[in-house]
């Protein structure tokens, strides 16, 4: 079978020795069994984050992620842009749908793109892998090269903000979306109910204004351990960093005694698809992830 | 520091409305409070969105500028897929801080108000956000001593970062970066050029 051609935005925090360098490795192999090919956008640049409004305002951020989808257009042309991190989609589909708003808006990025010798006609469409995934693959061909049922481990399925909303997945519930878990169910592993499925985790301000963002990053590994879960698991790089980081700071401060893996859907299909601990980023795990690990480790 | 055009001195909603991004849908909201209960970090924000929107109109520019509670949105998008006349609040919330902070007007010290300048510095120099070189400097942001206690106080994460491949202490000394720097450098300060002219900041590029 051809494989399935993507544009690929890997964005800042997957790069090798960045915070979500564990994230990328499994991806690899999800892709490679699902054939699905991600093509690198030549030289992309960042997005802009959720933080980048403060200094960088409207048409600046607006004009580096025309640059991403530029350079995707010129390089990779009728491919879909596909990105893993949802700040990242989230910041490219936002410009793709406010450049088609408004003409002006368009006109002013592409005086801007000159300067670096560009020009966007803005017909790439922006997707998360997870809509990959989900339309493009579906639950059935997803749950085909499974070897490995995830017995015995249960998951509180983490879908957090800006996977969610504004865009989230289609047909999905924003207070209630249902794929995450059903994911998990097609790994042959058990969903609890986790009434902090989208809650904020403080994103970006889990710096700027650490005690704040801790009381949210608290309820969420407490509501987990409460459903009775093993490990939380996310779509999302910034989740998964602030509420697996943050955890010794709260117990050091609080006198909790947090433990609680959190590992990426990605890493829980490469070990459900075969691959080693190593390929589906185990060891990049602050909190080790044992029991997928066992799993992993088994032949 | 620049000035905005004073020809919306006596006029707060129109200034909102020109210079704000998306200002423009302002004078769509009627006040549900829907948004008001749908900030994380709700009990810090002094003016909930629904407020804000409700001073802009009253013409409150000083209280609403100089406020600290825009800079708590944690862009978690709940407000913007409940408010029933879909504005876009998450946009409002950014522009208004984008907007009093590049008028000089953000409380002092405002630690996201720092942290975005840090960050947006961060990539515009190499197109690529470096994550150690943005944490040290974010540390150092109180100065010398403060920066010190910071990282110290973060010792222990830094270091299980580093062990598990997820922080490179040798970014230090450059680190990933886009080929075309220059390019993107030009690009974002004509950008910029462009913006400030639309929405009539003197001193452009300051
Ligand atoms: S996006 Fe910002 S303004 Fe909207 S609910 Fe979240 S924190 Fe509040
Ligand atoms: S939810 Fe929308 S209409 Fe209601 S108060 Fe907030 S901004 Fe206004």
């Amino acid at each position: 079978m051809a494989k399935k051609q993507y544009a690929f935005y890997p964005g800042c925090s997957s790069q090798k020795g960045a915070s979500a360098s564990n994230f990328p490795t499994s991806v690899g192999v999800v892709c490679e069994k699902l054939d699905i090919q991600l093509n690198e956008i030549p030289d992309w640049n960042c997005c802009g984050a959720s933080i980048g409004y403060g200094e960088g305002g409207e048409l600046p951020r607006l004009v580096i992620n025309a640059r991403n989808l530029a350079q995707a257009e010129n390089h990779l042309a009728g491919q879909d842009i596909v990105s893993g991190c949802p700040a990242c989609w989230l910041a490219t589909r936002e410009t793709v749908e406010r450049l088609h708003e408004s003409d002006s808006l368009l006109a002013e990025t592409n005086e801007a793109l000159k300067e670096a010798g560009l020009n966007l006609k803005n017909t790439v469409k922006a997707r998360h892998i997870v809509e990959v995934l989900i339309e493009d693959i579906g639950f059935e061909a997803m749950k085909k090269p499974v070897v490995k049922a995830i017995e015995g481990i249960k998951f509180a399925g983490y879908v957090g903000c800006q996977t969610n909303r504004p865009f989230g997945i289609a047909g999905e519930s924003f207070e209630n979306p249902q794929y995450l878990d059903r994911m998990i169910e097609t790994v042959g592993a058990e969903a609890v109910k986790f009434d902090q499925k989208v809650t904020c985790c403080g994103g970006a301000l889990a710096f700027s204004e650490p005690d704040k963002s801790q009381k949210q990053i608290r309820d969420i590994v407490e509501s987990a351990y409460d459903h009775g879960a093993d490990m939380i698991v996310t779509p999302c790089q910034l989740c998964q960093a602030n509420v697996e980081i943050y955890q010794s700071e709260i117990n050091k401060k609080q006198g909790t005694k947090f433990s609680m893996p959190v590992v990426y859907y990605s890493q829980l299909l490469t070990v459900a698809y075969g691959g080693s601990a190593k390929q589906a980023g185990l060891d990049g795990q602050l909190i080790r992830a044992e029991k997928l690990e066992r799993i992993a480790g088994k032949q | 520091m620049t000035t905005a055009t004073p020809k919306y001195r006596n006029n707060f909603l129109k200034e909102v409305e020109a210079n704000v991004e998306e200002g423009h849908w302002v004078k769509m909201c009627m006040q549900c409070g829907v948004c008001a209960g749908s900030c994380p970090l709700g009990p810090h924000w002094q003016h909930s969105p629904q407020k804000i929107f409700m001073m802009i109109r009253a013409g409150k520019r000083e209280e609403v500028l100089t406020s600290d509670s825009m800079w708590m949105c944690t862009s978690c998008y709940n407000c913007i897929v409940r408010c029933p006349r879909k504005l876009p609040i998450t946009h409002i919330m950014h522009g208004l801080a984008n907007y009093a902070h590049r008028l000089g007007m953000a409380p002092k010290g405002q630690p996201t108000e720092a942290i975005a300048k840090l960050f947006w510095d961060n990539l515009v120099k190499t197109g690529r956000v470096n994550e150690l070189k943005f944490s040290l400097a974010m540390y150092f942001k109180d100065g010398f001593v403060q920066g010190i206690k910071n990282a110290m106080a973060m010792q222990g994460i830094g270091l299980g970062l580093v062990k598990a491949k997820r922080l490179n202490p040798m970014e230090i000394l450059g680190g990933h970066a886009c080929k075309d720097k220059s390019g993107i450098q030009k690009m974002v300060a004509k950008a910029r050029e462009i913006e400030d002219r639309r929405k009539g900041f003197s001193g452009a590029g300051a």
